[in-house]
């Protein structure tokens, strides 16, 4: 069984700038943060090496960060720079018995990351909801659409903060 | 032989109306499509199985639009199922009736404030007759909606009211 | 000279007599034979997760019933678990033993659903109404304790919301003498019934690597010979203090990891569940049930993910906190949601009517894949 910490510093050796930082003081959990466009680089190394052999994903959830900051520009004017979307993976090793929490961020403005389906098949679904819910693509998803909503919704992706309901769809009252 | 034979005094000419006879009929045989969307569902099937037996109003499930009598709502309408039960609703031929169960196909339940994918309340799509309340509401609750249909069949009438 | 055929698109719709709910599945056959399925969901997707964000902790609760509906105390018990741990609250002992008694009186009524509505699926009528008429004792004593019988709102952050009534514990060993031999008769009716057992062993095969692949779990990995249970292998609550045995499949009858295997493994498992009640009752200690219940909920910043053993698999609360009353953002790993996604897999060169097999043997609930 593996540390947080020691798994960091296994990474890092590896991976050196792909992986960015190492989160401890909060409760409950602390997280590794990885840059989005290596992450499936360090899965595939997450699952393939005999000492981790993380070979469960327990859960992969979208999150809106909700952390806008305001700013003036060189006009004068106030602009919203700075929020994030995020995503959280669980992993865990049923031989071994220890569990990782990683974590990656984009900028709202191009949302990208690298699917993880080619390791784990379990991500196909979760990764498709993420994409629904909150507007995260996923590059080299074998068929990334909408699962849950319907598939003509253009009203934009529900579970940002700053989503607004349409009054109408296909001519059904939507709000109360 | 049996209950009305007992009824008539062993004679064997019956005097009714025909609306009578027809609506009597009808609330009598009552076969609804089992179409469960959500919690509401498992009462509807409790409803039907033996403790609280829907066969002895004359209540059996079908599952075929095309063969049935009443549909029972029972669970919450999304957005993304309001064209399929209004589908649904058209292809069941008349004389047709619709029991809305449970308060989220009356009026969207507990999802009514934040809901972006929920109809609030199924008579935006179809008509309804009875609505019973609950979340989920007691198997009594939904025996007792079906008596106040069998009570709005009996009124019934054939003939158009003028004005 | 061959034929020339066409594969042709059959819809099983999302209104369906044997979908146990909204479900779409779309079959692409040859012939009879099956190439391809491709699961439609969302039929019954209500916001749950927006809902969340904008609710206090404690009023999520009658919400997070409604997600599986047919074991709500275990929705609620994997909320009260995760929320107490990232506030860092503490429950009385007597609150522990209860919530494990109604968690494992739910696991049995779960059960004795899954079984008579997949008995229903394959034509045997009979179990159907013998299961449903267990299941209502099983629900008066429920309706005893917190007064509904369906979604309960009982099980509270910190405690649970009434106390057991004085006669709880006395008619929950009646129904134990009562039920056991019940099973026995459940045994004779359907399980080893010739034509039972003809129609689902050796239908579904599952191998082990690929369930763990796709992230399985609950009864459909035992029965594929995995020995993982997540109250033995990651143990949560009081269940380290209980003696009950994981049975797993052995193909018997068929194949490991089939059909009959995934039936049975869920039969035994309710056997399992009357011991663990049995020592729950035995020992459980006086005390007062409401009295670790905060009157305001306001967790730290931070995050938390924990799971519990639900019926169908591991489900898992993933709650970020922003330290404000309400949640940042509750993420819901449902395990139907994960189970639903092998079923191409598993269909593959079957004939149509195999698929209402499989699909009852996953034992999906609607509102658990959609929330």
């Amino acid at each position: 069984m593996k540390s947080t910490e020691e798994i960091f510093n296994l990474l890092k050796d590896k991976f050196g700038d792909a992986v960015i930082e190492l989160k401890v003081d909060q409760p409950v959990e602390s997280y590794i943060v990885i840059n989005p466009l290596e992450i499936d680089k360090v899965c595939k190394f997450l699952f393939d090496n005999e000492e981790l052999k993380f070979d469960n994903l327990m859960n992969l959830s979208g999150v809106d960060d909700d952390n806008e900051k305001k700013e003036k520009d060189e006009n004068g004017n106030e602009k919203i720079i700075g929020r994030t979307l995020s995503v959280y993976y669980h992993l865990e090793s049923t031989s071994l018995r220890h569990k990782l929490t990683l974590k990656v961020s984009t900028l709202i403005e191009n949302p990208e990351v690298c699917s993880v389906y080619e390791i784990w098949k379990c991500a196909d679904w979760h990764e498709r909801e993420a994409y629904d819910l909150i507007g995260i693509k996923f590059l080299n998803h074998p068929d990334l659409r909408r699962i849950l909503m319907p598939y003509d919704w253009e009203a934009g992706y529900p579970l940002r903060k700053d989503y607004k309901n349409p009054e109408f769809y296909q001519g059904m009252k939507v709000p109360y | 032989m049996g209950l009305l034979d007992k009824q008539l005094d062993d004679g064997n000419i019956v005097i009714t109306k025909v609306e009578d006879l027809l609506n009597w009929a009808r609330l009598s045989s009552l076969w609804q499509m089992s179409f469960g969307l959500a919690c509401c569902a498992i009462e509807m099937m409790a409803t039907s199985a033996s403790h609280y037996d829907f066969d002895r109003f004359g209540v059996i499930p079908r599952p075929s639009p095309r063969q049935s009598d009443v549909i029972i709502i029972s669970g919450t309408v999304t957005l993304k199922m309001a064209l399929r039960i209004k589908r649904l609703y058209e292809q069941m031929p008349d004389p047709k009736y619709v029991i809305s169960m449970g308060s989220c196909s009356n009026c969207g339940g507990p999802y009514w404030e934040h809901g972006y994918h929920v109809l609030k309340g199924v008579d935006r799509v179809i008509p309804v007759d009875v609505y019973v309340p609950g979340c989920p509401p007691r198997p009594e609750a939904l025996l007792e909606g079906l008596l106040k249909l069998q009570e709005k069949i009996r009124k019934e009438t054939m003939v158009k009211k003028s004005a | 000279m061959a034929l020339k055929t066409e594969e042709m698109i059959l819809n099983m719709g999302p209104q369906h007599p044997s979908t146990h709910g909204v479900l779409r599945l779309e079959l692409q056959l040859e012939g009879e034979l099956i190439v391809n399925i491709i699961p439609h969901i969302g039929y019954l997707h209500r916001c749950f997760e927006k809902h969340a964000e904008a609710m206090t902790y404690p009023q999520v609760i009658p919400y997070t019933d409604r997600m599986d509906y047919l074991a709500s105390m275990y929705n609620e018990f994997g909320y009260a678990l995760a929320v107490e741990k990232l506030a860092g609250i503490e429950v009385p002992e007597r609150v522990e033993y209860i919530r494990v008694i109604m968690g494992e009186l739910q696991r049995i009524a779960s059960h004795l659903v899954a079984i008579g509505t997949y008995g229903a699926d394959i034509g045997a009528f009979t179990p159907f109404l013998f299961c449903f008429r267990d299941r209502e004792k099983i629900l008066s004593l429920f309706e005893m304790t917190c007064g509904a019988r369906l979604l309960y709102n009982y099980i509270w952050i910190g405690g649970v919301s009434h106390d057991l009534h004085p006669d709880f514990l006395r008619l929950t060993k009646e129904f134990i003498d009562y039920f056991r031999p019940k099973i026995k008769e459940l045994n004779d009716l359907l399980s080893y019934n010739k034509i039972f057992i003809e129609r689902t062993a050796n239908v579904g095969i599952l191998p082990l690597d690929v369930a763990i692949n796709y992230g399985i779990t609950g009864p459909m990995l035992r029965a594929s010979g995995m020995k993982w249970d997540l109250r033995k292998d990651d143990p949560y609550s009081v269940y380290d203090k209980f003696d009950y045995d994981i049975p797993v499949g052995d193909g018997r009858m068929g194949t490991v990891g089939d059909s009959w295997d995934r039936y049975f493994v869920r039969v035994l498992e309710m056997e399992e569940s009357l011991k663990i009640i049995e020592q729950a009752i035995a020992n459980i200690p006086e005390g007062d049930v409401t009295s670790a219940i905060p009157k305001r909920v306001k967790p730290p910043v931070g995050q938390v993910y924990s799971r519990v053993e639900n019926p169908r698999g591991e489900l898992g609360y993933f709650i970020m906190s922003n330290g404000t009353p309400n949640p940042l953002r509750i993420k819901v790993r449902g395990p139907s949601f994960v189970n639903l996604a092998v079923i191409n897999e598993l269909c593959k060169n079957l004939l149509v009517a195999d698929v209402i097999t499989i699909l009852g043997s996953i034992d999906i609930v609607l509102g658990e894949v959609d929330r």
